[in-house]
């Protein structure tokens, strides 16, 4: 069974790493603390997402031989997706030598290692989801909401909504419900939905889902009640599944279900069955296995057996591929520094450089093989989002199928948004804000 | 429960030499000696749960009421020292720390009236209406989190007068100092009159009754003094040990890790409230240092760590089941084999 | 105008909603009736039940053979339980077993998730989740072949209590274990069979849980959902976690729908264990509980 034969894989792996480690003991080395979660109610994000990441570590090591020649090397520690042991995890692993950057994909762990971060000067990337202000690079200087904030999602949403009806100003007179998990990450949202309803015309209902999600018989009559145009699924874990299964249960068309980034992965969709049958998510990253990169590493990591999933099935699926892409943003920012610093191990505060010069066209992209994967991003030393396009998959039952363009979220509508709260913030807790590029430190 | 009553009053004076020379090293050697982890990632949160559990067990292990909804107290604490500091300019660091506790106390005295009513279980499951409503509301009103839009609140910097605790030494001086005392006044407390009558409503209320001691106020200065506990220990969680904490970090699963607490370390013991603080905070991080160290070369961390999470249950049976009066019961068995002259045993 | 057509649609959701919180408060009762523990691992149970089945399935077990074999597992468990766990705590105090069946539910997760991994899954038995309409009210099949399935186990226990030799000596133990004792029954014997009925109502809700929600993790959490029906209901009986159940799933969705608007929604979490507490404030061993009388 799964135990037996990761056995066999691990200890295979084990072994190389350990004569690899003997042999390589002064060469430079750049290293990855990883505070995964591989059991407990996340598990299944966890092991994707961490299980990609290793994997496109992995390539960069036996395809390249590191990056420009320096090894890339990780560490894990079990978080379970909660905050005090994602604080122990930090404390534990701060202090190896050669720390690229942080990747937690945890909110409640990013928001807890802010301050620690930034203190110890440590890029802390949060792909996809994070803190919104944190993209204001002149407030948080060590912190990367990369591709993708809560904010930029909203905007994304709408904006595919608005194409799908022909037009922003088809919007005008429709009704579209909003319907949110019953924590401080699903309420997040709800002014910038009110501020784009408002813009747009449209009329809006926000319903909140109590944690965790288990029962929402009554939401869904509500819904009913109101007959919404769209239901926008802002969910997380057995919320979404179970949101499906409801809207089948009141007569709710699943195509007119569009879920936000944690409501989209196979996981959410799987133990709804027939019900997801038609659902739409965003996504920055597209799924499938079909990408070059994707190929590289089936042919060069799984091949080798050195793959971090157990099941392989899963390459490729939506987790796999947020890690693979997690991986080459990395990747790159850490060639992005060694560009100006030289090809050795980096400083966080080098690396951090790396991350505010990360500029990968869709032409560089196609050359890392990740063509379709993702567009592009183009994060700069105030911008630390990087300007990340979005598109729309659909759930035929078992598999994803990209169902839009790359569209672009309304990034000049958020960003005073966005700059009200980040020098808020500033103000409370007396940071200065930095008027260029330059070491945050030093001015 | 009656047979986990022991008097706290003749311990052999050994022991309380220890006990100081412990405070001595807790404050002379180890913010000197410790690592940052070691201090900021292991003793701050073992002081913190300690507390908390100081505090549960006044209410479960001495007063007899059972409650699922600490973590509500923790939060509540948490959530009313940071805006007490936010709303209230100037306010001095160890009154607000000690407003928070009152607030927790008050709420904590809301949610103890069922007790008049209610027994064991029943109470028990009313107690999780606080844990649900607390986490509900502070989730729920953006003004407890001064409207930050993601419900998370960040302590500000610990300063009594002109000192500052910023480093991870001083935060766990600053935690220590505040858990001694509060310990110290707990045993007074639980050594006065209203102590006493805690006992008896536990050992057997309706009897408590008939010879005089007043239910309703003994009921509620329990819980009240209960929620004051576990409350500060919930302002030093968010101030001196995460620094940022979020509603759902209060769940129902930290109610049941102080729980856990008192009962593996003994009912109505508040050394064995410290004893068991380090077990449940301790042990598992050993337990995965040591599953990684022998093991992690063959397994990868998943399944380590399920694996531990089957030893660390398996454990708490095991324990239960060989010695139900908790760690201490062990302690105090292997201290009166090492000097049996002192101390005659200790009644089964 | 009030809708009452939206009124009635929303009182048969919860009642029906309702009819899952007793399947699994069930479980609860049959154990605190016979031997006084509150057993918080039923819902840990509950998760390994369903994730053994679905995996049986996945792996190319015939649906009967899955469905035998996860029976013969969880019945297997739950005397392993009550054996290894249960015994050995004999007479201590109830807060001690409670804890001692935290530390179970540990366990069970924790090995769920070993031996099957943490994927999630999906759960069809076979009945489509489309609602048919009667008088413009859509009402669910799935929840109506739930409901059906409750019916069937709570009949088939009362044939069971009233009728066999092990009933009637379940019946025994729980009202007055000491007399039990003495007229000869073996405890331990009635306490391995209670179990082992607990891993079959575990297995039934399992089931019909996992195919509302998925098998997954969370499915270890709908006790939650259980606890305030044994409070209204009382802990010890049966009839009530039946009538307890269908209550707090109409009170939590007429509180969520007519008063929740006014709160800002999401009270669903809280509404039922304040009614609950109310309700016990009246009656402080729920509707259908012992009344327990204390002397000096």
């Amino acid at each position: 069974m799964n135990m037996f034969r990761r056995l066999k894989v691990t200890m295979g792996a084990a072994l190389a790493v350990g004569l690899a480690s003997t042999l390589a003991v002064h060469a430079d080395e750049q290293f990855f603390p990883l505070q995964s979660y591989r059991v407990g109610p996340y598990a299944a994000g966890g092991t994707g997402f961490f299980g990609g990441f290793i994997d496109y570590l992995n390539l960069i090591n036996i395809r390249d031989g590191g990056v420009n020649g320096v090894k890339v090397t990780w560490d894990e520690g079990e978080t379970q997706y909660e905050v005090e042991r994602g604080v122990e995890v930090y404390e534990r692993l701060k202090s190896r030598p050669g720390t690229a950057a942080w990747n937690p994909l945890s909110v409640g762990i990013a928001y807890a290692m802010i301050d620690r971060i930034t203190k110890d000067r440590v890029p802390l990337i949060t792909i996809n989801h994070g803190r919104t202000d944190s993209t204001d690079g002149r407030v948080f200087p060590y912190v990367f909401p990369l591709l993708l904030n809560p904010y930029s999602e909203t905007s994304g949403m709408v904006n595919y909504l608005a194409s799908r009806e022909g037009g922003r100003d088809k919007l005008k007179g429709k009704k579209i419900v909003v319907l949110y998990h019953g924590s401080p990450y699903g309420k997040e949202t709800i002014p910038i939905y009110k501020l784009l309803a408002d813009k747009y015309g449209f009329s809006l209902e926000q319903i909140e889902v109590p944690h965790p999600g288990n029962e929402q018989q009554s939401q869904w009559l509500s819904i009913r009640r109101a007959k919404p145009d769209y239901v926008v699924l802002r969910g997380w874990g057995v919320m979404n599944p179970v949101a499906l299964k409801t809207a089948q249960k009141v007569g709710f068309p699943a195509d007119h279900i569009i879920g936000n980034v944690w409501s989209n992965s196979e996981e959410d969709v799987i133990p709804a069955g027939d019900a997801a049958k038609g659902y739409i998510a965003i996504t920055t990253q597209a799924s499938g296995a079909e990408y070059p990169v994707l190929q590289q590493v089936i042919k060069a990591v799984y091949g080798a057996n050195k793959g971090n999933l157990d099941d392989k099935k899963r390459i490729g699926s939506v987790y796999h591929n947020l890690g693979i892409v997690n991986g080459i943003l990395n990747v790159e920012a850490i060639r992005t520094a060694q560009a100006k610093f030289g090809k050795r191990t980096l400083t966080g505060d080098e690396v951090r450089w790396g991350f505010e010069h990360l500029q990968l066209d869709p032409a560089r992209v196609e050359a890392l093989g990740a063509k379709g994967l993702f567009h592009s991003i183009n994060v700069t030393w105030d911008n630390h989002e990087g300007d990340g396009r979005v598109t729309f998959q659909q759930w035929d039952g078992s598999k994803w199928k990209v169902v839009s363009d790359w569209i672009a979220p309304d990034w000049a509508f958020l960003r005073p948004i966005i700059e009200k709260s980040s020098t808020a913030y500033a103000k409370e807790h007396g940071i200065k804000i930095r008027a260029s590029g330059e070491d945050p430190v030093s001015q | 429960m009656a047979h986990l009553a022991r008097t706290k009053t003749g311990r052999p004076t050994a022991e309380t030499l220890w006990i100081g020379i412990g405070i001595v090293v807790a404050y002379g050697v180890v913010p000197f000696a410790g690592s940052d982890y070691l201090l900021d990632a292991v003793l701050t949160p073992f002081l913190v749960l300690a507390l908390a559990a100081v505090g549960l067990n006044v209410l479960t292990g001495y007063a007899g009421q059972v409650s699922l909804g600490s973590a509500a107290f923790l939060a509540v604490g948490a959530y009313a020292a940071y805006n007490l500091h936010l709303r209230v300019p100037g306010l001095p660091l160890l009154l607000d720390l000690v407003l928070a506790g009152g607030i927790a106390a008050a709420i904590g005295i809301v949610f103890g009236l069922p007790s008049l009513r209610l027994r064991g279980f029943y109470l028990a499951v009313s107690t999780l209406a606080a844990q649900f409503f607390v986490q509900w509301a502070l989730t729920k009103f953006g003004w407890f989190s001064n409207d930050n839009p993601s419900g998370v609140i960040d302590a500000p910097v610990l300063r009594i007068g002109s000192v500052s605790f910023t480093t991870a030494a001083e935060r766990y001086v600053f935690s220590l100092t505040i858990v001694v005392v509060l310990t110290l006044l707990t045993l007074l407390l639980l050594r006065s009159q209203s102590g006493r009558n805690f006992i008896a409503v536990r050992d057997h209320e309706i009897a408590a009754k008939v010879v005089g001691v007043p239910l309703l106020r003994t009921k509620l200065l329990a819980f009240g003094m209960s929620s004051f506990l576990i409350g500060v220990a919930g302002v030093l969680w968010a101030f001196a040990y995460l620094r940022t904490v979020e509603p759902a970090g209060f769940n129902l699963d930290r109610s049941f890790q102080i729980l856990f607490i008192i009962i593996i370390g003994g009912l109505a013991s508040l050394r064995g409230s410290f004893i068991g603080a380090a077990f449940i905070v301790v042990f598992p991080l050993l337990l995965s240092r040591i599953g990684a160290a022998l093991l992690g070369r063959v397994f990868d961390s998943g399944v380590l760590e399920m694996s531990q999470h089957i030893v660390i249950g398996a454990l708490i049976i095991v324990f239960l089941i060989a010695e139900p009066r908790g760690l201490i019961a062990l302690w105090d068995r292997a201290w009166s084999a090492v000097r049996p002259a002192r101390r005659p045993t200790i009644p089964t | 105008m009030f809708d009452y057509q939206f009124l009635i649609e929303v009182l048969i959701g919860g009642l029906l909603s309702g009819v899952m919180y007793s399947l699994v408060a069930i479980g609860f009762v049959l154990i605190y009736k016979t031997s006084g523990v509150l057993n918080f691992a039923q819902g840990a149970m509950l998760l390994f039940a369903a994730l053994t089945f679905v995996s049986l399935v996945e792996r190319g077990t015939p649906f009967v053979a899955a469905l035998a074999a996860t029976l013969a597992i969880m019945i297997a468990l739950g005397i392993a339980v009550e054996r290894t766990v249960l015994r050995p705590l004999v007479n201590q105090p109830p807060i001690t077993l409670f804890m001692a069946t935290l530390g179970l539910s540990y366990v069970i997760e924790g090995a769920a998730q070993l031996l099957w991994g943490t994927q999630v899954h999906g759960l069809d038995i076979g009945i489509s989740d489309t609602p048919f309409e009667v008088a413009g009210v859509l009402i669910s099949r799935l929840d109506l072949f739930a409901a059906a399935v409750a019916g069937g186990l709570v009949a088939l226990f009362a044939l069971f209590f009233r009728y066999t030799r092990t009933g009637l000596s379940f019946r025994a133990v729980a009202d007055d274990q000491f007399a039990a004792l003495a007229v000869g029954l073996r405890l331990p014997r009635v306490w391995g069979a209670v179990w082992a009925v607990a891993g079959i109502v575990a297995l039934v809700g399992g089931l019909l849980w996992g195919a509302r929600l998925g098998v997954q993790f969370s499915l270890s959490l709908v006790v939650l959902k259980a606890l305030p029906v044994l409070v209204l209901g009382g802990f010890d009986s049966i009839a009530g976690a039946i009538v307890g159940g269908l209550l707090v799933g109409a009170i939590e969705k007429l509180a969520e729908v007519y008063v929740g608007p006014f709160f800002g929604g999401g009270i669903e979490v809280w509404a039922a264990y304040v009614v609950a507490l109310g309700f016990l404030l009246i009656r402080p061993s729920g509707l259908f509980g012992q009344k327990l009388v204390e002397r000096v």
